[in-house]
């Protein structure tokens, strides 16, 4: 009953805002939750200092020998605590928060970072980070190098005459397409690249589209993820739907693929909508 | 072939047949101490190996130590035990009840209401005004998923109940409609939810005890309690409904009275535990089984044993479950089936001529 009547006194403690900027520059331990965040700790070289991630995390290729803590959102308190982390660095959606209370309570503190498809949400991202594992400098560097180049990419893009209707394929359920509308990556990355995400204004989120709604948002560039879902032919089978044929992107054979990473923001955001745009308004089409 | 097989004795007597009391208090014996050691397993084994529990229990621990084992594996050993043990016995109950070896707290509504809930929590819980976020909290699924269970099967209940009377065969039936109500509910807001809010669905449906902490206990522990206590009391009644309603009516029974207890105590333990936990599958029909199988099917020792075995196995799940991909867990569902499942199969296998009547 007393460490109850304690784990909720620093529950409470927990909630309040603290304004003060959280740095533990002496983590040597550090979990890292979340794909982008890990990113931005390899990014910012302090790789070394990171003992175990989540499920969620793929890159560096080196992130893949470090033991895995389970999904970011439901992640186990005694789990998380075996691998005996001083530091937790984690994507403000990570949880239960039932476990992040407990993790508090064993006196490890936890950072959170927050996340959302854009470009300032990334520099922001990287700041809170550096400043977190007291690599500050470093982290204003990448940050700076991030907007610099984003910014870049934006005069570029005013250049644009007419922004290109671009439509995300997530996967292709026998026939039945799974499109990006806006609060998704997809929909950020192609907004960052100057493209404009035809579904944006219809939904949030993933949905299963109706094949009428795809033909009147008349997409000229399909775009999909490379991956899983990837086989030889998957170019022609999806441009040759009755839903696709008929648009502008299937009478022309514009149809694109980006790496799945692109879809996650973190410090490679930059160059994923370089490259992303590159491929937007400089495409050759695939023959059917 | 056939005529071989038929030529062959069906043992229905003998070591089957006959007053099994003493081998079920001997059972009760032994899963009590199976369970004591089970607990203490619990406590002692997690990913977190190099925790000192005897220090943590009896001496000075430190902060880090003190944590893992009385805010974690505390609260979830106790959690684990009380759903196993809900679970089983209400398992047991409504075999009974339904006189029907594959009847299962799901019949009366209580699963397919919990999950409608705790599904309308999670997608729809951030439109909630502010100040009953401000009450529930983050307990606003586990809460959701009580009342949604709990309602359910009081609706059903009403409907199959007609001049003080409840007809089982349409509570029944009413069930499958309900059931199939309350899916499309559910497959509706699924359909609007987020993919984080996908994630945290599938998650809840595979059920896990790991979210278990002292608030979540104090909360679910009473009623699922009080459905352990009241079980015990129902299994004369029981014995006697096997022979049929009628019978039991003329042995004495208040068959009307047994039913309501029966139906609203495994609604509330049910109700509590899938709250607490998540879905978590096969308990309710594999122990009670187990122990027809050993004991015979006098509800008097079952029903003891059921919550005893229900406890130890789901706390042996669980234990797999924290150790097989640490420091992941997997989700207790998965454990609970795929290594009930297979070993189900086996004992019907191996004990066809008891099981086939």
């Amino acid at each position: 009953m007393i460490r109850s009547l304690i784990l909720s006194a620093v529950c409470a403690m927990s909630l309040t805002p603290a304004y003060a900027e959280e740095s533990y520059p002496d983590a040597k331990a550090i979990v890292s939750i979340g794909g982008p965040v890990t990113e931005i700790l390899f990014a910012l070289g302090a790789g070394e200092r990171v003992v175990a991630r989540d499920t969620t995390a793929q890159f560096p290729a080196a992130v893949m020998d470090l033991p895995d803590v389970g999904y970011m959102r439901r992640l186990s308190a005694e789990g998380v605590l075996s691998v005996g982390p001083d530091l937790i660095i984690a994507r403000h959606t990570s949880g239960p928060p039932e476990t992040l209370d407990l993790l508090r309570a064993a006196s490890v503190p936890v950072v959170l970072v927050q996340d959302a498809f854009t470009g300032e949400a990334v520099s922001a991202a990287i700041r809170k980070v550096g400043s977190a594992i007291g690599e500050g400098k470093k982290a204003e560097t990448l940050a700076t190098e991030v907007e610099a180049d984003l910014n870049q990419l934006a005069v570029d893009i005013a250049d644009v005459a007419e922004k290109k209707r671009v439509m995300f394929i997530l996967s292709n359920d026998g026939g039945r397409l799974n499109v990006a509308g806006r609060d998704t990556g997809a929909h950020g990355i192609i907004t960052l690249a100057g493209g404009d995400n035809v579904m944006g204004p219809a939904f949030s989120g993933y949905k299963l589209l109706n094949d009428e709604a795809i033909i009147k948002a008349q997409p000229e560039l399909i775009l999909m993820m490379t991956g899983r879902g990837d086989h030889e032919g998957r170019a022609e089978e999806i441009l040759a739907l009755p839903a696709i044929a008929s648009t502008p992107a299937g009478v022309n054979g514009a149809f694109q693929v980006i790496p799945g990473a692109a879809l996650g923001f973190g410090p490679r955001t930059a160059a994923f909508a370089r490259s992303l745009h590159d491929i937007i308004y400089d495409e050759k089409p695939v023959r059917h | 072939m056939v005529a071989l097989e038929q030529k062959r004795p069906i043992k229905t007597s003998g070591a089957v047949a006959g007053d099994r009391r003493s081998l079920s208090r001997l059972l009760t014996g032994v899963l009590c101490a199976a369970l004591a050691l089970t607990m203490l397993l619990s406590l002692g084994w997690g990913a977190a190996d190099e925790t000192d529990v005897l220090a943590a229990l009896f001496g000075d621990p430190t902060m880090r130590d003190e944590v893992i084992v009385w805010d974690i594996r505390m609260p979830r050993m106790l959690t684990g035990v009380l759903v196993g043990a809900a679970l089983a016995v209400s398992g047991a109950v409504m075999q009974g009840l339904f006189r029907n070896p594959l009847a299962d707290p799901g019949l009366v509504g209580v699963s397919a209401g919990a999950g409608f809930g705790a599904v309308s929590a999670i997608v729809l819980g951030g439109f909630l005004p502010a100040p009953v976020i401000a009450v529930v909290g983050h307990y606003l699924v586990p809460v959701a998923a009580f009342l949604g269970g709990w309602a359910t099967t009081l609706l059903l209940y009403g409907i199959a109940t007609r001049g003080g009377r409840t007809s089982v065969a349409t509570m029944l039936l009413a069930g499958i409609a309900l059931g199939a109500l309350t899916g499309a509910l559910t497959g509706l807001i699924t359909y609007y939810a987020t993919d984080d809010q996908l994630r945290d669905l599938t998650f809840w449906g595979m059920g896990s005890v790991a979210g278990a902490s002292w608030a979540k206990f104090m909360a679910s522990a009473p009623i699922i309690l009080l459905t352990l206590i009241a079980a015990p009391f129902l299994a004369r009644a029981l014995n006697a409904l096997a022979l049929g309603e009628a019978a039991a009516s003329h042995l004495g029974i208040d068959v009307q009275k047994m039913k309501r207890i029966a139906i609203l105590t495994v609604a509330g333990s049910v109700g509590a535990s899938v709250a607490v936990t998540g879905g978590i599958g096969f308990i309710g029909i594999v122990v009670p089984h187990l122990l027809r199988l050993v004991q015979g099917p006098d509800h008097r020792g079952l029903l003891v044993n059921a919550a005893l075995l229900g406890g130890i196995i789901l706390l042996l799940a669980d234990a797999i479950s924290r150790s097989i991909i640490a420091p992941a867990e997997l989700p207790i569902g998965i454990v609970t089936a795929a290594l009930g499942g297979p070993f189900f199969l086996w004992i019907l296998l191996k004990n066809r001529n008891l099981v086939e009547m």
